[in-house]
This record gives C-alpha cells, sequence and structure tokens, in this order.
C-alpha cells in the first residue's frame, strides 16, 4: 500500500511545523489539497494559515514536516521549477516604481523565461489571457500605484494565472473586493480547477467558502481541527471549537450550509 | 498592451549613446586655455599633428572625459540598483554613506599602503572592500524584515557618512601636508585631480559590475516588488542579492577612488530616467550607465568652464542639482515610502 501522503496529483501538507522565535505557529498540521479541488482553508487570526501558504512558497522552512507537491518535497524542487508548478496570490504588495499593471502581469511569465530577453508573443498572449479572465483588459497600461486596493488584488490574481501553475494558492483573495468580484475570482478559481488544477483559498469569508468549496479545512492553534466537506464542518460546535462564536446553521436553497453568528445583546 | 519592445529597448539606448556622443564632443570643445574649434578638430581625428592642440584635446581633455564618464555611468548604474534591492527611490551611494566607506577605504590604503609596499592600485581594490563592507552594515543596521523603513536607511547613512569623513579627517590630520592635501580633494568629488591613469581599473570594474547585473535585470523588477513575490516568482533571492550588492561595491569602489565622493548622479539619474524610460530594470540599467556618463561629462564642463579659469569641484554641481531634487522626492515619499515603511 502507498502512502496516502505520497501520491502524485496533491498538494500534501504533511505534519508541518513552524517556530518563529518563542512562538509555535504550527504545530503539525497535516492535510492535503488533490487536483479538481478547491479547498478553502479558515480560521482565526493567527490560527497559521499564512504560514502555512508560505510554507508551500518556501518562503519559511517547516521546523518539523514537510510540504510535498505531487509526492515531492518542495524543497528538493529549485525556485523557479516550483514556480511554474505553484502560484500564490498576496493579499497586496507594495510596488515603490511606477510599473504599469500589465507589466506586473507579464511578470507572472518569469519563471518560464529565458534569464535575459524580451517577451515572446506566446508570454503576452498568456498575460493578455489573464486579463481577460479576471476581467481587467482596461486596468493593463495604467500604474500599479494610481490603482484601488481592489484592482490591484485583480491584477496579482491575474499575474498568478499568468504563471499558468498547476497549484494555485490564494491569500485572502477577496479581502478588498466588492461582492460582484468576490463571485467572478472564485468562479475563476473553479474554473481552474475544472481544467485539473488544485486551488486552496484562505479566507475569513465563512459563507463563500461554503458556498464554492468542496472542502473545508479550519486550523486552530496550529493544529487542524476539522478538514470535511462544508455540510461535515460547519456545525455549530465547530464553528464555536474554531471561532469561539456562537452560530446558527441554516440550508441555502440549493442544499449548502448557510452559517448565521448568533449576537449576543 | 504596453511591454519593452525590440524597437524600444534598442531605439532608447542608441538614442542616449548618441546623447553621451554629442556631450564628450560638445566637452572636447571647451577649455580655459580656449583653443580654436578647428585645432581640437584636428587634434582629435589627425593624431600625427603635433602641437600644443594635440596635447591638451589627448593628454588632458580626452582622458578626464573618459573617466567622467566611467564614473558617472558607474554611480548612476548603483544608484538604479541599491533603488531596487531597497526597494526605495531615495536610495543613492553618496546618500546611504556607501560611498563614503568605499572613501574611507580607499584612504587607509593610500596612508597605510606604503608602508605595506603596495602601490595605487591597492586603492580602488581597498575602496571597493570599504564600499563592501558599508554596505553590509547596512543591511545589519535595516534589518533582514521584508521591507526597510526608509528613515532608518536615511539615518543610517547619515550616521556613516559622518563617521567616514571624521575617520578621513582625522587620517588626513595624521599624514604630511602634502598627503593631507590629496585626501581632502577626495571629500568632495572632483575631477581635476582625478587618477586619470587609474581608467583601466574604473572600466574594468564597471564592465565587471555591468556583467553581473544586467542578466539579473529582470530579478531586479521582482526584487523591487519585495523578497517574497521575487521567491514566489522563482528568483533566487539571496544569491542575487548577493550579486548585485558585489557589483554596485565594485562600481561605487572604482568611482570614488578615481574621484572622490561624488554625490546624487545616483539619485538624479534614475529618477530622471524612470520619468522617460519607465521602471523596468532591463532598459533603465544600461540606460543609467550611458545617462549617467552624459550628466557628469556635462557637470564636468560645467565645473572647468563656468569660473573662467578656476575650476570648481564637480561634485558641488551635482549635488547643487541633487540636494533640491532630493527635498523633493522626500516631501513626496512622505505620503508612500514612508508610510511604506511601517508596515510589513
Amino acid at each position: 500500500m502507498t502512502d496516502p501522503g505520497k501520491r502524485p496529483g496533491e498538494l500534501c501538507f504533511d505534519d508541518v511545523a513552524l517556530r518563529l522565535g518563542d512562538r509555535d505557529v504550527l504545530s503539525g498540521a497535516s492535510f492535503s489539497v488533490a487536483r479538481g479541488e478547491v479547498v478553502a482553508l479558515l480560521g482565526q487570526n493567527g490560527a497559521g494559515k499564512t504560514s502555512l501558504i508560505r510554507a508551500a512558497t518556501r518562503h519559511v522552512r517547516p521546523t518539523r514536516g514537510e510540504v510535498r507537491l505531487d509526492g515531492r518535497p518542495v524543497d528538493s524542487l529549485s525556485r523557479r521549477e516550483l514556480a511554474r508548478r505553484l502560484a500564490s496570490v498576496p493579499q497586496d504588495i507594495h510596488v515603490p516604481f511606477q510599473f504599469l499593471a500589465g507589466e506586473v502581469v507579464l511578470m507572472g511569465r518569469m519563471p518560464h523565461q529565458r534569464l535575459f530577453g524580451f517577451e515572446s508573443a506566446t508570454d503576452l498572449a498568456i498575460a493578455q489571457h489573464a486579463l481577460a479572465e479576471v476581467g481587467i483588459e482596461d486596468l493593463a497600461d495604467r500604474p500599479i500605484d494610481a490603482l484601488s486596493g481592489g484592482e490591484r488584488q485583480l491584477v496579482l490574481f491575474a499575474r498568478a494565472l499568468a504563471q499558468q501553475p498547476e497549484w494555485l494558492l490564494l491569500d485572502e483573495p477577496t479581502a478588498f473586493l466588492d461582492l460582484r468580484h468576490r463571485i467572478d475570482v472564485l468562479r475563476v478559481v473553479r474554473n481552474f480547477a475544472g481544467r485539473g488544477g488544485g486551488a486552496l483559498v484562505v479566507s475569513h469569508d465563512i459563507g463563500l467558502a461554503a458556498r464554492i468549496c468542496d472542502r473545508i479545512v479550519v486550523l486552530a492553534a496550529g493544529r487542524v481541527l476539522a478538514d470535511g466537506t462544508p455540510r461535515e464542518v460547519l456545525t455549530p460546535d465547530l464553528i464555536k471549537a474554531g471561532f469561539g462564536m456562537e452560530a446558527h446553521i441554516l440550508d441555502a436553497p440549493d442544499g449548502r450550509p448557510i452559517v448565521v453568528p448568533r449576537i449576543a445583546g | 498592451m504596453k511591454h519593452l519592445t525590440r524597437t524600444r529597448y534598442f531605439g532608447t539606448l542608441a538614442s542616449l549613446a548618441g546623447l553621451l556622443g554629442f556631450a564628450i564632443l560638445l566637452a572636447l570643445l571647451v577649455g580655459p586655455s580656449g583653443l580654436p574649434i578647428a585645432d581640437v578638430m584636428a587634434a582629435f581625428f589627425d593624431g600625427d599633428h603635433a602641437g600644443p592642440a594635440n596635447d591638451i584635446v589627448r593628454r588632458i581633455r580626452l582622458p578626464r572625459l573618459i573617466v567622467a564618464s566611467l564614473v558617472g555611468a558607474s554611480l548612476a548604474t548603483s544608484g538604479v540598483i541599491f533603488q531596487a534591492l531597497l526597494r526605495n527611490p531615495l536610495a543613492d551611494p553618496f546618500i546611504l554613506g556607501v560611498s563614503g566607506g568605499a572613501a574611507l577605504g580607499g584612504i587607509l590604503a593610500i596612508s597605510f599602503g606604503a608602508a605595506f609596499g603596495l602601490g595605487y592600485g591597492a586603492v580602488p581594490v581597498a575602496a571597493f572592500a570599504g564600499c563592501l563592507l558599508t554596505t553590509l552594515l547596512l543591511y545589519l543596521v535595516a534589518g533582514r524584515g521584508s521591507r526597510v523603513s526608509a528613515t532608518t536607511l536615511l539615518l543610517a547613512g547619515v550616521v556613516f557618512n559622518a563617521f567616514a569623513s571624521s575617520a578621513i579627517v582625522f587620517l588626513a590630520s595624521l599624514a604630511g601636508l602634502m598627503e593631507s592635501g590629496r585626501i581632502f580633494i577626495w571629500l568632495i568629488g572632483n575631477l581635476s585631480s582625478a587618477r586619470v591613469d587609474l581608467w583601466p581599473w574604473l572600466a574594468g570594474f564597471l564592465g565587471l559590475g555591468l556583467a553581473c547585473s544586467l542578466p539579473l535585470a529582470r530579478g531586479l523588477n521582482l526584487l523591487a516588488l519585495g523578497d517574497e513575490t521575487a521567491e514566489q516568482l522563482g528568483v533566487s533571492t539571496e544569491r542575487d542579492k548577493r550579486l548585485l550588492i558585489a557589483a554596485t561595491s565594485l562600481m561605487v569602489g572604482a568611482a570614488v577612488s578615481a574621484a572622490g565622493l561624488i554625490g546624487f548622479v545616483g539619485l538624479i539619474i534614475p529618477h530622471l530616467l524612470r520619468m522617460i524610460v519607465g521602471p523596468d530594470h532591463r532598459l533603465l540599467l544600461p540606460a543609467a550607465a550611458l545617462g549617467g556618463a552624459a550628466f557628469l561629462v556635462v557637470c564636468d564642463t560645467a565645473a572647468r568652464t563656468l569660473l573662467g579659469g578656476r575650476e570648481l569641484p564637480v561634485g558641488a554641481i551635482t549635488a547643487l542639482v541633487g540636494g533640491p531634487l532630493f527635498l523633493h522626492l522626500l516631501r513626496r515619499s512622505q505620503g508612500r515610502a514612508f508610510a511604506a515603511g511601517r508596515t510589513t
């Protein structure tokens, strides 16, 4: 029998622990994302969500455990190789110079390009397609520092798509977006999974997670508290354990759960 | 979608090269000796044409122009790299105190090198070492956080500069009268006493610096967006940063050992060029090399001619242009770079 963690076609977090200073940010988190799947990673502030993403992108090195991509530890891949297979969308970035939004999206082609040279026609077509998929073609020639927080987030999302990865990690991809753009982004993520990619979405928006994700992983105090379908995970007891609040769970017309916080007083 | 095309790349660089050629030609024509243009042209294009004109053009003006170009190119290119690495358009080798560190290294070599049987060739190497050490110290002070605060950097630069100047003054006081005069000249950048015989060193260090940094230009675009972003897009950030810091130290070390402390070239030229050619470092780096060269040639010509027979130090001219620009950039950055320095 093969070890399930070594299965190809999976992004696998295996017992990932991370100690920063004298604080255990992660203390042995294990779960995996399969191809074709959109998984939501939920948890309170400081639960370790962003650290898990940084372990996958090799920005931090776990003190124990490892992250595997299709059975191979991410540490065994070169940075370029990793960037061709896994893209991550940060919450926001600060750009000190006046790069145009289109130029930032084209930077997503970097892992596929030679060291020096110009963008090829293919690079341009891919970047153009990514802009169109996110619906921001009209922003391409605007300086990125002139965009709103939400627009900038869409540009970063388009850049990740231009990377043509197999895995997509999104850290609060919708924090600055209005409702329509949230749905748009999540629809694009669903299409990405439909083409055989796997996506992990960090979010505070339980409602949206319940609506569009196949599975929900709840992180609490650096460990996985629950892992399952929205219906399995979103129970009043778990909401209390994972988020420290009382909630009602209702049924949406399509049968998916709706979480309604109970506000005392 | 706008992007860097071959036409724009080569067109821009050809225009800047033309500008540099024009500046050099113009600078050859003017000088305190008041040679007629025809004589200068004859001396420049016909080397066998002996006489005082030939000496002035080929032995005095041309070597000085070559050194001015190399120093200008080195300083402007280093400015671009520092600004990208520190993610701050206010960075400049002089303002950061890195040039001061190079000067201190060079002057240590002048003061004590002879005792160890070292010739003047040790000076650029010592300046390179001083520059490298100062940059590393700057990184230590600024911390390894994801974003370096502009305030911290500027304060560190002020202190490094004050320290280096004091140490240089101290060394000058210890030295004999002749030596101390030579040392003081370093404190304000000057091409009149430039060691023109150092030009092969300068050219070599600049060439090495460009050879290290030009292939990393695309990565520099990403480093300017932050280490985490750069890593996520496949850049080996630590390796690239080391190479780039070595490149800037080579270029600044060579520039300072030839001409002393010339400030603000690394601030003015990148700022001007970013407005014209945009922030893409693939184009900005070579453009800054050509633009910086042309700028220093023009400034040095002004330094030679503005006061008639007497010469101004070229560092005074660049500071007169650069000081106000720095204050303007600082004021504009209050709301941006400074605010950014506080968040992570």
